[in-house]
């Protein structure tokens, strides 16, 4: 295996691993803000796709449709926020995981109900489409390096956001003591809505973006969001950093374990066999990471001990 | 239950007594929601299509989703066979549904048509004189598109598909008629929607082609990402992920694309242009193969009846083994254990006008059978 | 307290008379369905001592109830296909015998308890949730891929295992096993509720620096807890997969983690006969909503958020009353 092939390979674990942390920040931040298990957040990168794709099909611009990805995830989650989610806060987690998942049922059919069973068209535009070469020879597609670059930029914004602005500091104050900083005048339900919103308006931008090279179908969020879950777990719940190295993690050792597993192998077992049992464990190889990671720190790793 | 009356009042089913001939009750269990319900969907519109057509007010169709559950499917089947009183079972979609179903209503006496999941066990050890596949065996496309590769003279592909059952079946079946060399043997993760590791492996491995099974959104992914990573090699695959509705929300990704399947809506006989045109006519889309497929086993079960009194089984078994109906896709005989004996075409993807489509630009293989007929006593 | 045992006593009432209906009304189908109802009541009645007793929101238990279903595909395969199980130093063959099947079912699911319990226990809250739901996805993917028993195609099973004395092909006969199974386990529960062992337990739940203090550990009463739970939901994955006589991976997956638990929310947490009233409504839901719509998870979905945010304590604080007891 050469070494262009194996750097391609970590480009491509890190594309996987940004794009996860755009859906695990706002899971993250609704968990450590709020305390709220949310499983309908991958409803609402499936939102930001189908939102796209409608808008894309009809103006044909994909910056809009990447606008209209957010606007309709935000919108939708603002909505969810005020009609369902607030009543949840106090609760404990068994009624928010069956609350989120009653959410899911709903959105995942009314799509389907709107825009039917068959899978919609987006694609990415011609600016950015097609391969680059980079140094040392690599043949790479420019959407994904984009992917690469909103991602780390989005990362970057989110720390800005949360490090040096007001809303942050709120944000802040609303992760360490809920009751003092509405006692202090913030109106806590709104700055609520906001981070969902903008939970939601990641999730859909998510959606969008992984939409364009992937297929926008209903059910699309699921297995994303059980990757989020897992990254935000690796990476210790309410923690935006945590996100970040988590989906990182993640990323990687999913695409890095699919390609070199079944070649480690072949070394002790015939190709045939190699391949199967190699792609059987790589499947199975972040959850594993998962449940390692937890043995050894049962709060993530950047988590804060309860 | 207003679905179930609903469908069959909509489609002026509703069983009158006195008939000349038998009653014969279809019950019909397909994907009609969630994921993947757009084939269930195709394949319940071209049945009842030609259930329409024929205006055979002595036929009645029950329909029920499964949801692509195996338990649902197996306590629909129940429902159908205990309360219901159906006499022939159809529609199933996916091979693990066909599974938990097929067998156990074989053993309770009922036969069961396939419109498409055709499992290799159904074919081979575990056939029955009351299980008949319309579709294919599944491993069919497979191999047409492995005597394909190796008559066009490609002798070092990539190949890959998911790593289940099907998948390790499809693979198989490539390799059973393509004899060049393998540049690369990968098994992806089910449902997987990201393959830029495989196709940077695509990239590396110097091969001339890449043979890929991967039905749903899978094949979606892949095919757009395969289109925007500069790798220019040629593509195929069997017809599943070239199928109408995949087709459009792939676009130009898939043109020229090489598939093989045992129908194309260009397929030239009578009966196939009767019913693209009717397809059109009703329901306002192209039909997909999992239409055809329906429409031809509905056509299928009414030639039968024509013949044989659905409670007289094995006349009724032998009405159906004389396959003596206008296939869709021209000549069409059974096998020796009831899965077709049929020519399979290589299509390519073509744009016609707005849509996405494809033609037949050969035959890869005539008057297959399939790989199974050994290892099935009955 | 009495509101409860009348809500109790009508549902057990109600599951002894659904048969004598059916046949009556000429529906031998709802036997069936009612079969249905019972299992996943089983299953919802393990979930319910480790969520009910002891706190424990495990999204993972389908690992159990697949774990089970297997334990009876592979039993029951080997049997029907005259192959050994295990042909090493000692050959053990395979069996069509229910009670040996569900033996192993439990064995196995109450081991594969202890593991996951072992591991995830050192967590704690939300992260307990998300490490049962990854274990149930490791479980899931191996399933899926591992070739030795059908892979995703699942093990059809050709004709229904025996029990000695009865003919379990005949609907009536399967459904008294299984009414027969989750009455013994309901009765469990009831006795493990008051025993010495279930009190520790809900003192764990509610403050487990409490019952640290009196010398017992609250960890490894949690342990056993989820180690019963599984073995319960185990036991009930075997009759699910005779009922079916077919199992596949998607007994493994988390969408039937989720729905073994929205039977206990719907029917009521913590109530010993919460489970059996949520089962049996989700499937007569499933069964009457199916038929008048494509989409009818929209309405599911809907009065599952309904009951989550207005009717706490499910159909039985509904219709029994709200809880007294503990809590």
């Amino acid at each position: 295996m050469s070494p262009i092939l194996i750097a391609e390979q970590v480009l491509n674990g890190l594309q996987s691993g940004v794009m996860l942390f755009l859906m695990a920040a706002g899971l993250t931040l609704i968990f450590g803000v709020m305390g709220l298990i949310n499983l309908a957040h991958g409803s609402l990168y499936m939102v930001g796709a189908f939102a796209a794709a409608a808008v894309a099909a009809a103006t044909g611009s994909f910056l809009l449709a990447l606008a209209a990805a957010m606007a309709a995830a935000a919108g939708a989650g603002a909505l969810v926020e005020l009609v369902v989610i607030r009543r949840l806060y106090d609760r404990d987690h068994l009624d928010q995981v069956l609350a989120t998942f009653a959410l899911i049922l709903i959105f995942s059919e009314g799509t389907r109900w709107l825009f039917g069973s068959f899978p919609l068209y987006l694609d990415i535009p011609d600016w950015l489409s097609g391969p680059v070469t980079l140094p040392g020879g690599i043949q790479y597609p420019l959407y994904r390096l984009a992917l690469i670059g909103i991602g780390l930029s989005v990362a970057a914004g989110l720390w800005l956001l949360i490090a040096h602005t007001r809303i942050g500091i709120r944000i802040r104050a609303g992760e360490n003591d809920r009751e003092m900083i509405a006692a202090l005048g913030v109106d806590i339900s709104r700055l609520y809505t906001m981070i969902f919103a903008l939970g939601a308006a990641l999730a859909g931008l998510a959606g969008a973006l992984v939409g364009s090279i992937q297929s926008v179908q209903v059910g699309m969020g699921e297995p994303v969001l059980i990757l989020a879950f897992v990254v935000i777990v690796i990476g210790g719940i309410g923690s935006i950093r945590g996100a970040l190295i988590g989906a990182l993690l993640v990323g990687l050792t999913d695409t890095l374990g699919g390609v070199f597993l079944p070649e480690l192998f072949k070394l002790i077992a015939d190709p045939a066999s190699a391949t199967a049992t190699g792609s059987a464990l790589a499947s199975m190889s972040i959850y594993i990471l998962m449940a390692a990671v937890l043995v050894w720190r049962p709060t993530g790793l950047f988590g804060a001990a309860t | 239950m207003a679905i179930r009356t609903h469908l069959a009042a909509a489609a002026a089913l509703a069983v009158l007594a006195g008939g000349a001939q038998a009653d014969m009750k279809i019950g019909m269990i397909t994907t009609l929601s969630g994921g993947g319900a757009s084939l269930g969907i195709d394949t319940r519109d071209g049945f009842m299509l030609a259930v329409e057509q024929a205006g055979r007010d002595d036929v009645e169709v029950v329909i029920d989703d499964d949801q692509r559950k195996p338990d649902v499917a197996v306590q629909i089947a129940d429902r159908m066979i205990q309360s219901e009183k159906v006499d022939v079972l159809t529609g199933i979609v996916w091979s693990n549904l066909a599974m938990a179903v097929v067998p156990s209503a074989n053993a309770q006496g009922l036969v069961y048509v396939s419109t498409n999941a055709a499992p290799a066990q159904l074919a081979g050890a575990g056939c029955s004189p009351d299980y008949f596949s319309v579709s294919y065996q599944n491993d069919n496309l497979h191999e047409a598109a492995g005597a394909y590769a190796a008559g066009a003279g490609f002798d070092n592909m990539f190949i890959m598909a998911p790593n289940y059952p099907a998948g390790q079946d499809s693979l198989n079946g490539f390799k059973r008629f393509y004899d060049g060399g393998l540049a690369g043997e990968v098994y992806t993760e089910l449902g997987q929607t990201d393959y830029a590791a495989e196709i940077a492996q695509i990239r590396a491995s110097g091969a001339d082609g890449v043979f890929f099974f991967l039905p749903g959104g899978m094949g979606i992914s892949f095919l757009k990402q395969y289109a925007d990573s500069g790798v220019d090699l040629p593509v195929v695959g069997p017809a599943f992920s070239f199928d109408q509705a995949i087709l459009q929300a792939v676009g130009d990704a898939a043109l020229e694309v090489k598939n093989t399947s045992t129908w194309s809506k260009d397929l030239d006989n009578a009966a196939n242009a009767a019913f693209v045109a009717a397809f059109e006519e009703a329901y306002g889309r192209l039909p997909s193969i999992y239409a055809a497929q329906g429409y031809d086993t509905a056509n299928l079960l009414l030639s039968a009846t024509q013949k044989a009194d659905v409670s007289d089984k094995a006349a009724f078994r032998a009405a159906l083994a004389e396959a003596d109906f206008d296939s869709v896709r021209g000549k069409f005989s059974f096998a020796s254990n009831n899965h077709p004996v049929q020519d399979i075409y290589v299509r390519e993807v073509i744009k016609e006008g707005d849509i996405y489509t494809n033609k037949i630009v050969s035959t890869a293989m005539t008057d297959r059978d399939n790989a199974y007929m050994q290892e099935c006593r009955m | 307290m009495s509101r409860e045992t009348l809500f109790n006593a009508a549902i057990l009432a109600l599951l002894v008379a659904v048969p004598g209906w059916a046949l009556a009304a000429g529906e031998p189908f709802t036997i069936t369905l009612a079969t249905r109802a019972v299992i996943f009541a089983l299953a919802a009645v393990g979930l319910n001592i480790a969520l009910g007793l002891g706190g424990l929101v495990s999204l993972g238990h389908a690992v159990y109830f697949g774990i089970g279903g297997y334990a009876m595909g592979i039993l029951a395969w080997h049997a029907q296909s005259h192959t050994p199980l295990i042909d090493g130093w000692l050959t053990l063959p395979g069996t069509k015998s229910m009670p040996v099947i569900w033996l192993v079912a439990i064995a196995a699911s109450a081991l594969a308890a202890l593991l996951i319990g072992l591991l995830s226990l050192r967590t704690s809250g939300v992260y307990f949730i998300m490490i049962t739901l990854a274990f149930g996805q490791m479980v899931y993917f191996f399933a899926i891929s591992w070739p030795a028993y059908g892979g995703e195609d699942g093990l059809p099973i050709y004709v229904r295992n025996g029990f000695p004395g009865l003919n379990t092909l005949v609907p009536i006969q399967f459904y008294g096993i299984c009414l027969a199974l989750l009455c013994a386990v309901l009765a469990l529960n009831a006795a493990l509720a008051r025993s010495p062992f279930g009190l520790a337990l809900n003192a764990a739940r509610q403050s487990p620096q409490r019952v640290e203090c009196v010398g017992l550990d609250p960890v490894r009463l949690k342990l056993v807890a989820l180690v019963i739970s599984g073995a319960i939901t185990g036991l009930a994955g075997a009759l699910f997969a005779d009922l079916n006589r077919f199992v596949s991976p998607v007994m493994f997956s988390w969408q039937m983690s989720g729905e073994i638990m929205v039977f206990i929310i719907i029917g009521g947490v913590g109530r010993l006969f919460g489970p059996v009233a949520g089962a049996g409504l989700y499937v007569l839901l499933e069964h009457l909503l199916g038929g008048v719509s494509e989409y009818w998870q929209i309405f599911l979905g809907g009065l599952l958020l309904i009951v989550v945010l207005f009717a706490r304590g499910g159909l039985a604080g509904l219709i029994a009353g709200r809880r007294v007891a503990h809590d």
